[in-house]
């Protein structure tokens, strides 16, 4: 009886820390999420992958100032490169990703700025970024999408405000 | 314990064999591929040839699916069925059942391999569509999993068997660990299931011209996380019920086993939108809420990690060991057995909490398809796992084969090397995924190659080679066990008793059944407002192309 006592409180001495840990790191991912308004890809719609031609945004693939330091990438993905390539805005810019992609599955990875977002045919990606540092940065397509997957990437260059 | 002797006869033991030589050989490609892979990352050049691999991602396809798939899925097969005769006492539901289900399952990894070996599938394990690999590769997978499929049901044929025989009696430990390791999978894998039957088979046979990308990927990964407890719950199974009493000790407690176990059941499934994180046409709310269960799935492991320690510290006293720590040190490390399998369970400690940061919901943004991941499961599936089912391998071929093992200390050197060469390995692929190096990637020939990666890079290679070595001293001790070695006859390990016994456990511990519809609730809350509206909305428009 008495054994099994011992047993029993080294059992409890452990679940309840087994429980806070979860719920204490829970805790700080909820405060990142709402409080520092981290928030991860969500639900953006739909687009036909064989009629981006004729689909706005994606018709026209590019870089649109959309406000004061507001800026919109209209961004099409294909084996193996990205439309456009090349982004420019002016340091502290806050950047809009509209991606899809027009064949199979790829990724737009932009690590300098915690650009993580899957780009799907028949899905349309959209997040937001800030740009705050001045220099070169390069994306790249983080999944694999055929035999020159490495070759695909591009590069986003923040500029000094003019 | 005579009784455990006795069965799992002739018959069960060639059963076990036979899947073992098929995970094993599998494990011989998988390193081979993996030893290029990590010196292509050093530096060198991939030799591409037409021969034999066309490409560096024709390998990583090899890699991934001979490692994960075969090697894994063969090893558990063979493994959980002569457990579970052991744990009963008696031997199992018909062996022909058996039988076919290893032939279903050969079948299926012949009809997969065929096109995979000639790069007509260089998909990846995770074939995501509409990348389109050769529907021989679709139709064997999915003959595989059907065969996964026969083991739980001769595993509850023979626990119906045994429950006939044994009423009112709980079920031993180690079957009843078989069985819900069986149901937590056979469970987890409609979600493959589906997708192979509805929309990949019919796709590659060109019944249908187009797919839907998105609800395939999210079928995949509602299999694609659980699969990870399919890998690890047998280890585990080794840690609580045999490693104790191999090391010379007992189990801490039976009914928290059983507890954690079945916590896993439930938990391990509704949470696989962790793999998708990252992903458009999935709200963040399901994600947050997913995110939210694999924190929980978090708290069995810890049991198990508490349990487990427990049993060991009881071996360690047992043995003389002293102090708070100390103890450890006395444990039996020159037993190569349970040295590899206390070397998995060091590792599994860094893998746990690295997965917890890859869950982390937004956190995830920072490591998502960065060679962070790669570090991440190669401690986990490539160690936790595969180092422990390599100790379990050292007592149970000479056990299978009737010859002491071939050279004890070549086995101790190699989990050594094995343990030795993932810290380098893995720590330097952790450092280059934090620093943006994207997973999968050829990318020594990559566009964007940064200095900031050159120094780790050579390290990738080195720890990549300490695995090769250690892989094929592995396999060289085993095939020389097998033919060479002196014949005797080698116990297998007995069952560790329980400090706190099974009778202490709540009746409901010792059922499954009743868990089994919990776990069906819960992933029909995770999952079903989003599977529901992916299916309603899908459109099977979007061909499959061939590009690599």
């Amino acid at each position: 009886m008495k054994r099994g006592a011992t047993v029993y409180l080294y059992e409890l001495a452990w679940i309840l820390p087994s429980i806070a840990i979860p719920v204490g790191m829970l805790s700080a991912l909820l405060v990142t999420a709402f409080g520092a308004g981290i928030h991860v890809p969500s639900t953006a719609g739909r687009v036909d992958p064989a009629r981006l031609a004729e689909t706005a945004p994606f018709d026209q693939p590019g870089v649109v100032q959309t406000g004061p330091l507001s800026y919109e990438v209209r961004l099409v993905s294909q084996v193996w490169s990205f439309t456009p390539n090349e982004i420019r805005v002016p340091v502290g810019s806050r950047v809009t990703f509209i991606g899809t992609s027009r064949d199979v599955i790829h990724g737009l990875f932009i690590p300098s700025a915690n650009v993580n977002v899957m780009l799907i045919p028949g899905q349309i990606s959209r997040v937001v970024a800030r740009f705050d540092r001045e220099g070169e940065f390069f994306f790249a397509c983080h999944e694999y999408c055929g035999i020159a997957h490495h070759t695909m990437g591009g590069k986003v260059i923040v500029e000094p405000r003019s | 314990m005579s009784d455990q002797a006795a069965v799992a006869g002739w018959a069960e033991r060639r059963l076990t064999g036979a899947h073992l030589l098929v995970a094993n050989v599998a494990l011989l490609g998988g390193i081979l591929t993996g030893l290029l892979q990590g010196l292509e990352h050093a530096g060198f050049e991939f030799p591409a040839s037409e021969y034999f691999l066309r490409s560096y991602y024709h390998s990583v396809s090899m890699h991934g699916v001979l490692n994960v798939l075969v090697w894994t899925t063969f090893f558990i097969c063979g493994f959980l069925p002569f457990i579970a005769a052991r744990g009963y006492g008696m031997p199992l539901a018909s062996p022909r059942l058996g039988w076919i289900t290893f032939w279903v399952m050969a079948l299926g990894l012949v009809a997969a391999a065929v096109p995979l070996v000639g790069n007509a599938a260089t998909v990846m394990f995770t074939f995501y569509a509409p990348l389109q690999a050769h529907w021989a590769f679709y139709i064997g997978l999915t003959l595989v999993v059907v065969g996964t499929w026969l083991v739980t049901w001769r595993l509850a044929l023979s626990q119906r068997r045994w429950r006939a025989q044994n009423p009112g009696a709980r079920t031993p430990l180690p079957a009843f660990m078989a069985l819900v390791t069986m149901a937590m999978w056979t469970l987890a894998s409609v979600g493959l299931a589906a997708s192979m039957l509805f929309l990949l088979i019919p796709w590659s046979l060109g019944l249908v011209s187009g797919t839907d990308p998105l609800l395939a990927r999210t079928l995949f990964w509602l299999t694609g996380h659980p699969i990870v407890y399919f890998w690890l719950l047998p280890a585990y199974l080794s840690w609580y019920t045999l490693v104790p009493r191999q090391a010379g000790g007992r189990l801490f407690s039976d009914p928290m086993a059983r507890g954690s176990f079945i916590l896993f059941l439930v938990l391990s499934s509704p949470l696989g939108l962790h793999h998708q994180v990252t992903d458009p046409g999935i709200h963040e709310g399901w994600k947050l809420f997913q995110a939210f269960l694999t924190f929980a799935v978090f708290f069995p492991s810890l049991l198990t990690f508490f349990n487990v320690v427990a049993s060991l510290e009881s071996a360690g006293r047992a043995r003389g060991g002293t102090g708070v720590f100390a103890w450890f040190a006395r444990l039996p490390w020159g037993d190569p057995s349970v040295a590899a399998q206390l070397l998995a369970m060091l590792m599994f400690c860094a893998g746990g909490i690295g997965g917890l940061i890859n869950a982390s919901y937004n956190m995830n943004l920072i490591v998502h398809n960065t060679t962070y991941v790669v570090g991440h499961f190669h401690t986990t599936v490539g160690t936790a796992v595969t180092l422990t089912y390599m100790g379990i391998s050292y007592w149970l071929i000479p056990h299978l084969c009737g010859r002491v093992l071939w050279s004890r200390r070549m086995a101790l050197a190699q989990s050594w090397l094995w343990f030795v060469g993932m810290l380098i390995f893995s720590t330097a692929l952790h450092e280059l995924g934090l620093r943006g190096m994207p997973r999968r990637t050829m990318i020594s020939q990559a566009a964007y190659l940064q200095p900031g990666w050159s120094g780790l890079m050579p390290w990738v290679g080195v720890g990549g080679t300490l695995l090769f070595i250690s892989g094929c001293l592995y396999l060289l001790n085993l095939l020389l066990t097998a033919t060479v070695s002196r014949r005797a006859e080698v116990p297998a390990p007995a069952f560790a008793e329980a400090a706190a016994p099974a009778e202490e456990a709540p009746a409901l511990l010792g059922r499954i059944r009743p868990w089994v519809v919990v776990a069906v609730v819960m992933l029909v809350v995770a999952y079903g407002p989003t599977l529901t509206r992916l299916v309603v909305t899908s459109q099977l428009n979007v061909p499959g192309l061939r590009v690599w």
